[in-house]
């Protein structure tokens, strides 16, 4: 079984430290617990699975007095090519002896090796720890530079020692945080110098590769010292950012900045991560003391171990000084959003009124009295204002004074908004009905019975209506009130969904956004979000963007299904996101609302307001209207 | 509002007297009248494949499957089309590709056979982004474990209703071709120069003759974790869509793909042109080619 493995482009045991799905399946047999190994080594138990062999932890019987541990690394040969196999068994020989030369607190100590047949065995110094992958793995957020720092010192002093030994320097070569242990002292020791050799040949279809860490140059066979220092910086990469770079194209850190990721990053931090990771060799660290001591500088500079930046009590360069341009007060909280036509703003309220301001201005034009609370969104259609209330009703008012035109009942508080489509008004209800309505005569056309409360505003689109319902279904139906499809999520649909491109999209209290195919209900894809969501995703070129509970705004790819930035906001994301020209709007739970640039995520500016924000932002002519729990309905610049 | 009332009474004659036409763009009007627009909806399939002229072996492998089913209001076409290009210099690159798109398109048919065939209609449990992963997965795996060390490219495209995706691992390639002389790549090559390409190290035309050309950073079998390219999108009124081995990409220029699929009576006959262009050019690798007419 020979692997002509992609990693660096070299023939070498495999990696025995990974693990396998299919071990189960896998050929050959592994040692079992309790057997001995030699007539010394007990074997205790499997700690790295791969495809030429095991790890096992095993007891040292000469020592039967105490329990002295030690690491037995197997490589079973069954290359039936004779070539291969000398060439396997020589690579093997060839780490045993390298590491036997050498003295470093990094470097696991070996104590033994032997050949049994086609089987190799390697001991080594056991370490009690974890390696950096499983550590990342383990980590929720993200590792603290401080520990990172540390680390990366201690690699640089472990790099410096192999890049300095005598007679020739050794070269690494497969720096990557599964080859890094940790131990118990928070001590880094490299494991695995599975001993490579330079990339030869352009054979057609030959299949060279990157776990994502290598330098250009390692492809072409020409790694010196220099690709050491690189791997050290993607290393550090990974561990700052938990972007796997084997999962990205080569050579794209670049693109991945690391503070986009993780913005408690220190920027003298992220230059130094980025000068070990210049394409160019030369222009990386010459030396990996040379990296030590920028690390060392940046330790001291910052005070050995920097605190994290205080957000609370550090006022932040990007906390909005601008005032309002008009802020309007009701009597109750704004939950909802407001709407713009013709110079008017209206907007509804929990004090029982939709309110008509002045769009320049925010003077009070009028007010019209529901018997309830107002979360539903007006909308404006040829002269009259539609939306729902707490009250049980669709209120329809002319939008220029606010006299009632006429009223429809249903039998439960109304918090969808209306969507008006050939002639007709669909609006939901918490009586669990999606109600049609003639917008002329106010009389039902229709109302379908869908078995639970629906808040989600429906949309219509290609004379399809599409709305979510609190038992967690969606709904497609055609203008006679005909179910085309539903399909059923894990829990309520609160978000509305929107219609581009022959795709539904919206979210789910079951923390997922959706994807789903118009014209079927097939689900395109799926996007977990960290927590449930109500917000109603919108769409900018190729990407969507929705808040979530889990505080995050979240943007992801329409092509993909991959995240391309989230930002987090520090409580809830109930309400929706907009985007007007190159930004993005939101209000958040946290009472700010937040300007972003939609592209990256940056953060341009945020405003605070004294309640929890749940409606969503509009924008016109250069400024965002937007509504708090603080009862304000707020003008701000854009 | 008469339209809406009728239809809102259950009315169906109004719709028939309206469907939809527009205006017919003359650069179309010749491909369009000389393929009537198939009624119903459904998907027209060519593919061919030659060992080359420099090679003894293939080890290019391919798949195709469409279906159209009509019966209900869907008239969901259905159709997978796979592309496997096994790795020289590897063992058993034959071997790896056949094995990749069995697995590939027996588990995806595996997912998708209830949700369209039983009488019961149910959507999917998953997503057809997660059942193409998943799919790749399972051929990653199935290689791993049948032949290790083998690797091969793998594009697949998956078409229900309008929607079409495609994953994808390697260097084989998918083109969406417009009838308006428009061709476009939907994949992006795993292969070293192309990423030298993007980050602007070398020139399209160095990397042409490259001595790495060949060479992959992504394989199907080769190296964990793994993540092939997903991804969906719609597919356009009218068009093709081609999936082809690097043994046609390499030697024949994208506008001449372009041209021949454009002036080919049917994408059997284009199939069997694009082959032999690639033979014409020297047929240094396997060739493999299928090409879809979309009209969904």
């Amino acid at each position: 079984m020979v692997k002509l493995l992609r990693r660096s482009g070299v023939l070498e045991t495999h990696r025995i430290t990974q693990n396998l799905d299919n071990t189960g399946s896998h050929p050959t047999q592994q040692l079992e617990p309790g057997s001995s190994l030699g007539n010394r080594y007990l074997i205790q138990d499997v700690i790295g699975l791969g495809g030429m062999g095991a790890v096992y932890r095993a007891r040292d019987l000469h020592f039967p007095n105490v329990e002295k541990l030690v690491a037995v690394k197997e490589m079973i040969n069954q290359a039936r090519d004779a070539l291969v196999r000398s060439t396997i068994v020589r690579n093997f020989e060839r780490e045993a002896n390298l590491l036997a030369t050498l003295d470093h607190p990094s470097i696991p100590r070996i104590y033994d090796y032997f050949t049994h047949n086609e089987r190799s065995y390697l001991i080594l110094e056991f370490i009690k720890g974890k390696d950096l992958e499983a550590i990342l793995g383990e980590t929720d957020g993200f590792i603290p530079q401080e520990k990172v720092i540390y680390w990366a010192v201690e690699l640089c002093d472990v790099l410096h020692y192999l890049h300095s030994h005598k007679p020739e320097p050794i070269i690494f070569r497969d720096m990557k945080p599964s080859n890094v242990m940790i131990n118990h002292h928070n001590h880094v020791i490299l494991i695995d110098f599975g001993i490579a050799k330079p990339f030869q040949g352009s054979q057609r279809g030959t299949m060279i590769g990157t776990e994502g860490y290598s330098p250009p140059e390692q492809y072409r066979g020409e790694a010196d010292h220099l690709a050491d220092i690189y791997a050290l910086g993607a290393t550090l990469h990974h561990l700052l950012t938990k972007i796997d770079p084997r999962l990205e194209a080569p050579f794209s850190f670049g693109e991945r900045l690391l503070r986009q990721f993780n913005p408690n990053l220190s920027p003298e931090l992220e230059g130094v991560v980025y000068k070990a990771l210049q394409y160019a060799p030369q222009e990386r660290y010459l030396s990996a003391l040379e990296m030590k001591e920028a690390l060392l500088i940046f330790i001291k500079n910052t005070g050995i171990l920097p605190p994290k930046p205080d957000k609370k009590s550090v006022p932040s360069a990007q906390e909005q000084e601008f005032q309002p341009m008009w802020e309007f007060a009701c009597e109750d909280e704004i939950r909802g959003s407001a709407t713009h036509a013709n110079g008017a703003l209206y907007v509804g309220s929990y004090d029982n009124n939709l309110y008509a301001l002045k769009a320049t201005s925010g003077e009070f034009l009028w007010k019209y009295p529901a018997d309830g609370g107002i979360v539903s969104k007006p909308l404006v259609y040829e002269g009259n204002i539609y939306f729902g209330s707490e009250d049980h009703r669709l209120h329809v008012i002319n939008a220029r004074h606010g006299q009632i035109n006429w009223t429809y009942f249903t039998n439960g508080p109304v918090r969808s908004s209306p969507y008006i489509a050939e002639g007709h008004v669909f609006i939901g209800s918490d009586d669990g009905y999606m109600h049609a309505v003639n917008t002329l005569s106010g009389r039902p056309a229709w109302k379908l019975d869908v078995g639970a409360a629906v808040r989600s505003t429906p949309i219509v689109e290609q004379e399809y209506v599409y709305f979510g319902t609190e038992a967690g279904e969606l709904f497609c139906v055609d203008f006679s009130s005909k179910v085309r499809w539903r399909f059923k999520a894990k829990r309520a649909i609160t978000s509305s969904p929107i219609v581009q491109n022959g795709v539904v999209y919206f979210t789910s209290l079951d923390s997922t956004l959706y994807a789903v195919d118009a014209k079927t209900g097939w689900v395109i894809w799926r996007f977990r979000l960290g927590k449930a969501s109500i917000s109603t995703p919108c769409i900018a070129e190729d990407y969507i963007f929705t808040g979530a509970a889990d505080g995050n705004i979240h943007c992801v790819d329409m092509r993909t299904a991959k995240q391309v930035w989230s930002f987090a906001t520090e409580h809830q994301v109930t309400g929706s996101p907009i985007i007007y020209n190159d930004s993005l709007y939101c209000g958040s739970v946290d009472k700010h609302v937040y300007c972003l640039e939609y592209s990256t995520g940056r953060l341009k500016w945020k405003y605070p307001t004294k309640g929890p924000i749940t409606g969503t932002p509009i924008a016109v002519d250069g400024v965002v209207y937007i509504g708090s729990n603080d009862h304000h309905l707020y003008a701000l610049p854009a | 509002m008469k339209r809406f009332i009728d239809k809102l009474r259950g009315s169906q004659q109004a719709l028939s007297q309206e469907i939809p036409t527009r205006p017919i763009h003359k650069e179309n009007l010749e491909t369009i009248t000389s393929h009537p627009r198939p009624e119903p909806p459904q998907l027209i399939v060519g593919c061919a494949q030659s060992t080359g002229v420099q090679r003894d072996n293939n080890e290019d492998a391919l798949f195709t499957l469409s279906t159209t089913l009509t019966g209900d209001f869907r008239n969901t076409p259905f159709g997978l089309y796979i592309v496997a290009d096994g790795m020289g210099g590897h063992q058993h690159g034959e071997i790896a590709s056949g094995i990749a798109i069995r697995s590939m398109a027996s588990y995806v048919i595996r997912k998708l056979n209830s949700p369209l065939l039983s009488l019961k209609p149910n959507l999917p449990e998953e997503s057809l982004l997660e059942i193409m992963q998943e799919g790749v997965q399972d051929a990653h795996s199935a290689i791993i474990k049948q032949v290790p060390g083998g690797g091969t490219t793998l594009t697949a495209a998956l078409i229900v209703g309008n929607r079409m995706t495609i994953a994808h691992v390697g260097d084989s390639r998918a083109y969406l071709i417009g009838n308006n002389g428009k061709i476009e790549a939907l994949t992006r090559d795993h292969s070293l120069v192309n990423r030298w390409v993007e980050l602007g190290q070398i020139t399209l035309e160095e990397a042409a003759v490259h001595p790495h050309r060949n060479v992959l950073y992504r394989a199907l079998g080769q190296g964990e974790p793994f993540d092939p390219d997903i991804n969906s999108i719609q597919i356009p009124d009218t068009g093709y869509l081609l999936i082809c081995s690097d043994g046609l990409w390499s030697v024949v220029p994208e506008e001449e793909i372009q041209a021949i699929v454009q002036k080919s009576k049917n994408p059997e006959q284009a199939c069997q042109m694009l082959v032999e262009a690639a033979n014409a050019a020297g047929g240094p690798d396997n060739i493999t080619v299928i090409l879809i007419r979309l009209h969904v």
